[in-house]
């Protein structure tokens, strides 16, 4: 049986930890931001900062509301409530320079697939007054990407890198990546968080990612956004984020002592999994229960977080469902 | 300077990166004055968050064996080796303390403690 408990928001300030306390200038902040579908769906409201200089990690399962909100910053859909600023500028107000200042990558191709490499380059010269034809071509050969292919016949990785190569390449300040990893190999998704990486490492630029493949985020990503079922579960740093829970493991006679400080469990038939509050699992170890302390993967907070049983129903995003 | 990240050793990493910063600088591998790698180029080389090497250097400065040096960089303090050494020295002293009074209470005499403090000594890598 699965139990969950109501979401509990816990919000830490990145800005803090900056070596010789800088207040940094937010690259992205999105306040009380709220979207409803008429299929039921609902989003937020949702509240979160990421600071200039890090790469931020938007998580949760799918139908968690990821997408609607990247749609929502870059302005693909109308929110009902709150405010987003990138780079300090509002996102609706100012959406011209505000979309000069962005580089987008979604899961699947934006360029026609029936254009060659150089048109795709074509219509991004168009669209940016900034782009930069050297660092374009420069990108793509380290890539290894041919100027004459058609987008169709890139591999999907291809396809993300030229994404990519188009995104890096008309002098972005925050690069927003929408599920860029699904259905790619582990060479092309290192080469990813490595071009990621030296991005952000000037301090100048940042990086907001969301993802389902949480091995990528594991070590890479300084912060932690975690959305489920619509509502913001987490947002801080991905130590802290690491660091609030304990998978607690036992049999299945102290099950009754864990459960109730548990914030969600997995029980099978010779024991259980529990995830825990860090600092609630000294009561139960005090108790001289004989259980089993480790430590937590992000997989395993989303995993005991989203009680399938207990859960309301699901609904699919509304980008999903039209 | 050699510095490598263990996945499963269950030792945080800012943990890991402090302790192998600490010997460099105890065995002189890093001397006084020098500069620590950049926290971002770090971060990338190790391929792991800007906020837990931040989160290593800052703890290294509270205990005086860094300073960070605004706009510059992170640098090993001058004498911050022997600072390291003075602390640990009071530590062993402290514990010796506990130990000399609880081997009294225990009536063991002190040609037995040597022997268990040098069976001890050995075990210690």
């Amino acid at each position: 049986m699965m139990t969950q408990s109501s979401p509990t928001t816990v919000k830490s300030e990145a800005g803090n930890v900056a070596v010789g306390n800088v207040a940094e200038p937010m690259a992205l902040s999105v306040t009380d931001v709220a979207k409803s579908y008429g299929s039921g769906f609902s989003l937020g409201p949702v509240t979160f900062d990421l600071p200039m200089g890090y790469i931020m990690g938007l998580i949760g399962p799918n139908g968690a509301g990821k997408s609607t909100l990247i749609k929502l910053i870059l302005n693909m859909i109308h929110r009902d409530a709150g405010s987003i600023s990138v780079l300090d500028l509002d996102n609706i107000a100012d959406e011209v320079k505000v979309k000069e200042q962005l580089g987008v990558v979604f899961d699947s191709s934006y360029f026609s697939t029936y254009w060659t490499v150089k048109m795709a380059e074509e219509s991004m010269m168009a669209a940016y007054p900034t782009w930069n034809h050297a660092l374009f071509a420069d990108y793509l050969k380290q890539f290894g990407i041919d100027t004459k292919k058609k987008v169709k016949d890139l591999s999907r990785g291809m396809q993300m890198k030229l994404m990519l190569a188009a995104a890096l390449s008309h002098d972005a300040k925050l690069l927003i990546l929408d599920e860029p990893t699904s259905g790619l190999d582990v060479l092309a998704r290192d080469d990813l968080m490595d071009i990621l990486q030296r991005y952000i490492e000037d301090g100048q630029h940042s990086v907001l990612f969301s993802t389902h493949i949480t091995s990528d985020l594991e070590h890479a990503a300084d912060l932690i956004t975690y959305i489920t079922q619509g509502k913001l579960y987490f947002t801080g740093s991905k130590d802290e984020f690491d660091d609030a829970f304990r998978l607690v493991k036992g049999g299945p006679d102290e099950l009754d002592a864990v459960n109730p400080v548990a914030v969600g469990v997995r029980s099978y038939l010779t024991g259980f999994d529990a995830l825990v509050h860090t600092e609630r699992v000294n009561e139960l170890v005090q108790a001289d229960h004989e259980l089993h302390v480790e430590p937590v993967s992000i997989d395993d907070i989303i995993r005991l977080t989203n009680g399938r049983a207990a859960g309301p129903c699901r609904h699919e995003e509304g980008s999903k469902a039209r | 300077m050699k510095l490598i990240i263990s996945s499963v050793s269950g030792e945080p990493i800012y943990e890991q990166i402090k302790r192998q910063i600490r010997e460099a600088v105890l065995n002189g591998e890093l001397k006084g004055g020098e500069a620590l790698p950049s926290l971002r180029k770090l971060a990338r080389e190790l391929r792991i968050s800007v906020l837990t090497v931040t989160r290593a250097y800052n703890e290294l400065a509270d205990e005086g064996i860094v300073v960070n040096v605004q706009g510059k960089g992170t640098f090993v303090a001058e004498k911050g080796d022997e600072r390291m050494k003075k602390k640990l020295t009071d530590q062993v002293r402290n514990a010796l303390r506990q130990v000399g009074a609880a081997a009294k209470a225990a009536d063991i005499p002190l040609i037995d403690l040597m022997d268990l403090l040098e069976t001890e000594y050995k075990k210690a890598k």
